[in-house]
């Protein structure tokens, strides 16, 4: 019987396997940033180890940092203490680091693709529940806990148990207005925030096949869905894509003979299989406080007392509560206090680009406001040549510095108690942008539509 | 890593489901650079509020946390682990577990059970009927008991080994140092490195 793209790379990944344990599974790149690493590499300190690869390693600062005046000291002590002790840490391992200032620092997810050290068939990991995200490159890459960076660090392996498979596959051609977000949310609402457990997420199906950087987009939530990691098989679209990046392969030909062996094998079996009608997919966006309470933009809030499920339904009764929302109100009445267009969900060039033709010429309403957080300082450098940033500050918003800002809040950048903000990002978790703050998740044309109307609003609504 | 055989103490009801790390431990409080004195912010939001269960008596000193299904779902942040030890939690109960959040549950030491929703829904009625009630877990038994009622609970026998002996994961894998430099020798050369930086 054949093999999943998942069974595969794992298996070549596999160090040592023994009857009852776990295998221990090799690291291709490993990622780090300030929040997650500095107990791991206390640990090391602590027992005389030593980082086992550090030409392996590489380190951005992305979640403290600030998105303004970045030429200043951070203003935070504690948040400059986290991001001092990242860089004394890598001076004294000899790891690589990207800081605030650097052409190269961003968020994570958004600096290993656009160095081209996200390729295919790698195993990738990151104290970070979006390493998913470079499963769009047909990579097997998850978030980890710090132990487990500690263990990486010290040993560039991890033991893992084999994650169970499932296909997602989304047939069809996505309507005008309706994105890789709006697929992710819907598959997320379809199977749940648990749905994924224990599973690594294959995507694949010609609306997949349509998409680019809108992959990452995908994979970057399968977390949502409970998922530690999605994949997508790598095509010519990821070999382009990769081609020419600073870390692409020198010896070419030996990696994409080697990439285009990264595909599901025909006869494979998935643990679950479920598909996805793109022709049917609307708009979508969340109505309450965990990722899998959503629905279609032109839809309405949803009434608890119709939910079958007795822990869904007060679940749905005390978002509703958090929320501020009633039952039965259309979507796009919802007035929008705050913007926000970043991540590392949808934080990248082709985000913004969507998002700037929908404000070209256009003026924000005076209700609201709107932060543009690039995801990195590359990608905040190609939209100035672009023109991109006339674009979003002559239609009323603010133009900022790369990090992770307000997706959860660590820099400056939060949403005030009671605020409501229809975001990019991918948590609409209670005070997750600020404490008492409400989030809608939508997609970067969801976003710019709201913003010009003030309230959650399509394109197709302008 | 502190040894695990068996723990007796009071527990907690937490009626919610998606109980998700940023409820458990909002960023705000991960800024810190140590693994402890993270109990401050441990479900900080919701201790804002009197009526929290946390912050009744005698909860406020339960060691053992029975929750709604999909706990520890989102941020893969180990800082949730440790706040619930910092706290006192020895053990979580709940239905269903986020894959990263159980993960470092068993990296640090925090038991987690996962029981059918009938179990969680009996062992809460009998909480709130009996809030001093003791419940004991053992890990040698593999079963949560209390009142006389006893459930059998599944664990891997390797995460089970590791927590009995308390044993640290990183010196585990480095008895098998040799295997690690046998597969690196035999990596694919056009795999990229991070240094020298391009």
């Amino acid at each position: 019987m054949g093999k999943t793209l998942a069974e595969k790379i794992w298996q070549e990944h596999v160090v040592k396997s023994a009857q009852g344990e776990p295998d221990l599974i090799y690291i291709d790149l490993h990622l780090i940033h300030e929040v997650t690493s500095a107990q791991a590499f206390d640990g090391l300190r602590l027992a005389g180890r030593t980082v086992r690869r550090p030409e392996l390693t590489i380190a951005t600062e992305d979640h403290n940092t600030p998105t303004q005046n970045i030429d200043q000291p951070i203003a935070d002590p504690v948040s400059k203490l986290q991001v001092d002790t990242l860089r004394n840490n890598c001076a004294e391992f000899g790891v690589r680091i990207h800081s605030l200032g650097d052409i190269d620092q961003g968020i994570v997810h958004v600096v290993g693709p656009q160095l081209g050290l996200t390729q295919p068939g790698m195993t990738i990991v990151c104290g970070d529940s979006h390493t998913s995200t470079h499963g769009a490159f047909g990579a097997l890459a998850f978030g980890i806990g710090t132990s487990e960076v500690e263990h990486v660090l010290a040993t560039q392996t991890l033991p893992l148990v084999r994650p169970k498979t499932m296909a997602i596959n989304v047939e069809g051609a996505l309507k005008t207005g309706v994105t890789s977000k709006d697929i992710i949310l819907a598959i997320i609402a379809q199977i749940g925030t648990g749905g994924g457990q224990g599973y690594v997420l294959e995507y694949s199906g010609s609306a997949i096949r349509a998409l680019s950087e809108g992959r990452m987009t995908v994979c970057n939530m399968s977390i949502e869905a409970g998922a530690r990691a999605g994949l997508i098989a790598p095509d010519e679209k990821t070999f382009e894509y990769i081609k020419g990046k600073p870390h692409a392969p020198e010896n070419w030909d030996d990696a994409i003979a080697y990439w285009s062996t990264l595909y599901t094998d025909s006869d494979a079996k998935f643990d679950v299989e479920i598909t996805i009608n793109a022709n049917e997919l609307e708009p979508f966006v969340t109505w309450g406080t965990n990722p899998g309470q959503g629905a279609p933009l032109n839809s309405v809030v949803p009434d608890p007392a119709l939910i079958q499920d007795v822990e869904e339904r007060g679940a749905a009764e005390r978002a509703l509560v958090y929320m501020d929302l009633k039952a039965g109100t259309p979507l796009k009445k919802i007035a929008i206090d705050t913007v926000f267009l970043g991540s590392c969900t949808n934080g990248r060039i082709e985000d913004l680009r969507s998002a700037a033709a929908i404000l070209d010429g256009k003026k924000i309403a005076t209700s609201l406001r709107m932060l543009v957080v690039p995801g990195s300082a590359r990608v905040r450098l190609q939209a100035e040549s672009e023109g991109l940033d006339k674009v979003f500050m002559a239609a009323g918003a603010e133009w900022r510095n790369a990090g992770c800002s307000m997706c959860l809040g660590m820099n400056p950048d939060q949403l005030a108690p009671g605020e409501r903000s229809a975001s990019t990002s991918n948590r609409n978790f209670e005070g997750r942008q600020g404490k008492g703050g409400r989030t809608h998740l939508v997609s970067p044309l969801v976003a710019a539509a709201t913003a010009l109307r003030g309230t959650l609003s399509s394109p197709a609504d302008l | 890593m502190e040894k695990f055989t068996t723990h007796t103490g009071n527990a907690v009801p937490l009626r919610r489901s998606n109980v998700d790390t940023d409820q458990i431990i909002p960023a705000v409080y991960l800024k810190r650079v140590t693994r402890s004195g993270f109990e401050d912010g441990l479900f900080a939001a919701w201790r804002n509020d009197p009526e929290f269960i946390l912050n009744k008596e005698p909860f406020k000193h339960a060691t053992i946390l029975v929750a709604g299904a999909d706990f520890g779902t989102g941020s893969s942040r180990e800082h949730a682990v440790w706040a619930l030890q910092n706290y006192g939690f020895k053990v979580v109960i709940s239905p269903r577990f986020a894959d990263i959040f159980r993960g470092n549950s068993a990296k640090g030491g925090l038991l987690t059970i996962v029981l059918p929703q009938e179990d969680v829904e009996a062992l809460w009625a009998a909480i709130e009927a009996s809030p001093e009630l003791p419940v004991t877990v053992s890990l040698e038994a593999r079963t949560v008991s209390y009142e006389g009622v006893n459930v059998g609970f599944e664990i891997d026998d390797y995460t089970r080994w590791r927590l009995m002996e308390g044993l640290d994961d990183i010196g585990l894998t480095l008895n098998h140092v040799e295997a690690v430099s046998a597969f690196e020798k035999v990596r694919a050369s056009f795999k990229p490195a991070t240094l020298p930086a391009k």
